[in-house]
């Protein structure tokens, strides 16, 4: 098997479902000339009425997406830029989420929306680097953010066969990853994965940061046995898994690209910590609350929850209890 | 479809007149909660407008939508028995008033946030059209929705795609308390131009001005146009909501209401009719809803373990908020 980037795992995700079931199609802003590098090579396969780009209407192209969902389509909704997730935050929770409950059954509304690139792009500032992740689990959207190639390709896959609203974040910091995938298939929703096994401490990674918290397990190696845990989908979250690994180390901590407040690494906390009795105090690495990422490289980098940031809360947790 | 049928008319107005006498009712005797946003003076709209529709074709209602998703063909009993939040209401008592629902009869929902279904329907239209099904829509919505910028998107991509879809704006006069003229800049109508949508303003009172408008925009959109934007202008005869029945609002000058309720769309419609054919008709509405509160006051509450039921098609189950 050849090298698969992240990019081209969810392009072959989409062609894949696009080619097995004709209800798929793909809309979004400039989507045909594949500005995101995602659905290259889509429109002249699947042709224009499976590939519609949209004029820049997000609220109304998503709630599109809603109807034609009611219609029996599966669509697939790409958005340039994290915080667009804002703007339809009203048409994915208020409608595509709430319709099977307020209909008492009536219907589905299997929509996914997909974010190539969320979270800081490096200098995109502002209004173009946030991960406001956890804001989908909290209203009870299933929310995915693949770390690999490998779960780009099965996540986006799974996304787009669920018969629910699915939202997939593809974090920039994971975009340009490459890895060999000799297995290319469907991820399961809602299960996470052990990516390095260990005794002493738990730390549970986010997306991109997967890749942060293994450097730091390699590093602190000689140290401390360290398990990572990447729960691949945030909602829902795969409990018994990590209770799992939690009840096997008995120290927890958690790295997360959020906002600290209300942000998933506190409700991973609390979770487990109604679960297992841990050996010391749990610790989270997150980025500030009520983080605005500045523009300036350095601002942009502090903001972030970082590696050392993460050996030291290992380091503690380890220390203590 | 085209030649209106003044007993179908006649009775789908009064069906929706006396459904939503009998459903305040309900409210004043605690069976309703939360009460509703009566559509008592502008039944014409929801009766013009589905009489040129056929089963297959879509809508969408709005916050006072009861009449949308009766002229469309809901059953009236089970309809009521959603308002009364019964399993054996429509939404099996998960929706209410305000989301009411039959896809059966191609209602794909009232809508509660105002501005909103039209991008909805327009995206069903789309995809039911792109699997080969020769159908159209419609979608209602208040003159306060005119001001929605989503509302406005909507206009944008069924205009650009040349999606068949009738916008039917219910103009009472009022969004809640707020007069049009002090939230409308330019027209409704000018909006539609905008988009280069054609738009026709018609006399919602009467159901039969509204068909007319209706079939001959529906023909031209069943032949290939794109869509088209048709502004009834109505009045509500009664609250904006059953709230205002214990707080009087001041905002509609006692003989504006008066005026207003002078052109009864029950009255003209009624009127077409021979008086004896019009008492069958009442006596058949009368005994019809009878029914329809018989069986949604015998409807079973539903079971509160029951109570995120179909909150996932995919069939995942939410943790519980408990201990
Ligand atoms: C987006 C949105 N804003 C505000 C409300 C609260 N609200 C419910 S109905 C209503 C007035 C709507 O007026 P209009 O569209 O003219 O419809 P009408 O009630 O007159 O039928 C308002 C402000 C809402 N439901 N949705
Ligand atoms: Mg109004």
């Amino acid at each position: 098997m050849p090298r698969l980037s992240y990019r081209r795992a969810l392009t072959r995700a989409l062609a894949d479902e696009m080619t097995r079931d004709e209800s798929v199609v793909v809309l979004g802003e400039d989507i045909r000339v594949a500005a995101a590098n995602v659905t290259t090579g889509l429109l002249k396969k699947f042709g224009p009425e499976r590939v519609r780009d949209t004029p820049l209407s997000e609220q109304a192209f998503t709630s599109f997406a809603t109807g034609a969902a009611l219609a029996g389509a599966r669509p697939v909704v790409e958005f340039q830029i994290p915080s667009l997730l804002f703007l339809v935050f009203e048409q994915i929770v208020n409608h595509a989420h709430k319709f099977p409950l307020m209909t008492g059954g009536q219907c589905a509304v299997p929509v996914t929306y997909v974010v190539p690139g969320s979270g800081s792009r490096t200098g995109w500032a502002g209004q173009h680097s946030d991960h406001p992740y956890a804001l989908f689990a909290h209203v009870g959207v299933t929310t995915v953010v693949p770390a690999t190639p490998a779960d780009a390709y099965g996540l986006l896959v799974s996304a787009i066969r669920c018969d629910d609203p699915v939202v997939v974040f593809a974090p920039a910091g994971a975009l340009d990853l490459r890895a060999d995938v000799t297995d290319l298939a469907a991820v399961p929703l809602g299960r996470g994965i052990v990516r390095r096994p260990g005794a002493d401490v738990t730390v549970v990674a986010v997306g991109h940061l997967v890749h942060d918290a293994l450097a730091v397990a390699e590093e602190l190696a000689g140290q401390a046995s360290v398990e990572v845990f990447d729960p691949r989908t945030l909602y829902p979250f795969d409990w018994d898994g990590l209770v799992e690994s939690v009840s096997r180390t008995g120290r927890l901590v958690v790295v997360d690209d959020g906002n600290r407040s209300c942000g998933i690494a506190g409700e991973i906390i609390a979770t487990v910590v109604e679960r297992v009795r841990l050996a010391a105090p749990p610790r989270r690495v997150t980025r500030p609350d009520g983080a605005v990422l500045p523009f300036a490289p350095a601002l942009d980098r502090a903001v972030q929850p970082g590696r050392d940031q993460l050996t030291a809360a290992i380091q503690l947790t380890l220390k203590d209890g | 479809m085209t030649g209106s049928d003044p007993l179908r008319l006649y009775r789908t107005v009064r069906l929706i007149r006396r459904f939503e006498e009998r459903a305040i009712e309900l409210v004043r005797a605690g069976e309703i909660v939360g009460g509703i946003h009566p559509y008592l003076g502008q039944e014409g709209i929801a009766a013009g407008v589905c009489a040129a529709l056929s089963a297959e074709d879509l809508v969408t209602g709005t916050h006072r939508g009861h009449g949308h998703v009766l002229a469309k063909g809901a059953d009236p009993a089970r309809m009521l028995a959603e308002l009364c939040g019964r399993v054996t209401g429509l939404n099996r008592g998960r929706g209410g008033s305000m989301h009411a629902a039959d896809f059966g009869v191609g209602v794909l929902g009232a809508n509660a946030i105002v501005g909103a279904a039209g991008a909805i329907l327009t995206g069903a239209v789309w995809e039911r059209r792109r699997r080969g099904a020769d159908i159209v829509g419609a979608t209602f919505f208040g003159d306060g929705a005119v001001n929605e910028g989503m509302l406005l998107e909507a206009f944008n991509l069924a205009a650009l795609w040349r999606i068949p879809v009738l916008f039917v704006c219910e103009n009472n006069g009022y969004a809640t308390t707020m007069p049009v003229d002090g939230a409308v800049a330019g027209t409704i109508a000018g909006r539609a131009a905008a988009f280069g949508m054609p738009a026709a303003a018609v006399d919602g009172q009467d159901p039969e001005a509204v068909h007319e408008v209706t079939a001959a925009a529906v023909a031209r959109m069943r032949a290939g146009g794109g869509p088209e934007l048709v502004e009834a202008r109505t009045y509500r005869f009664d609250a904006h909501h059953t709230f205002e029945h214990q707080v009087r609002l001041d905002y509609r000058p006692p003989e504006e209401v008066a005026e207003g309720r002078s052109r009864d769309p029950v009255d003209i419609a009624g009127a077409r009719l021979d008086p004896a054919v019009r008492a069958e008709v009442d006596a058949a509405v009368e005994a019809e809803l009878d029914a329809a509160v018989e069986f949604a006051l015998a409807g079973p509450h539903p079971d509160p373990a029951t109570a995120l039921d179909h909150l996932y098609a995919s069939g995942l189950t939410a943790r519980t908020g408990g201990g």
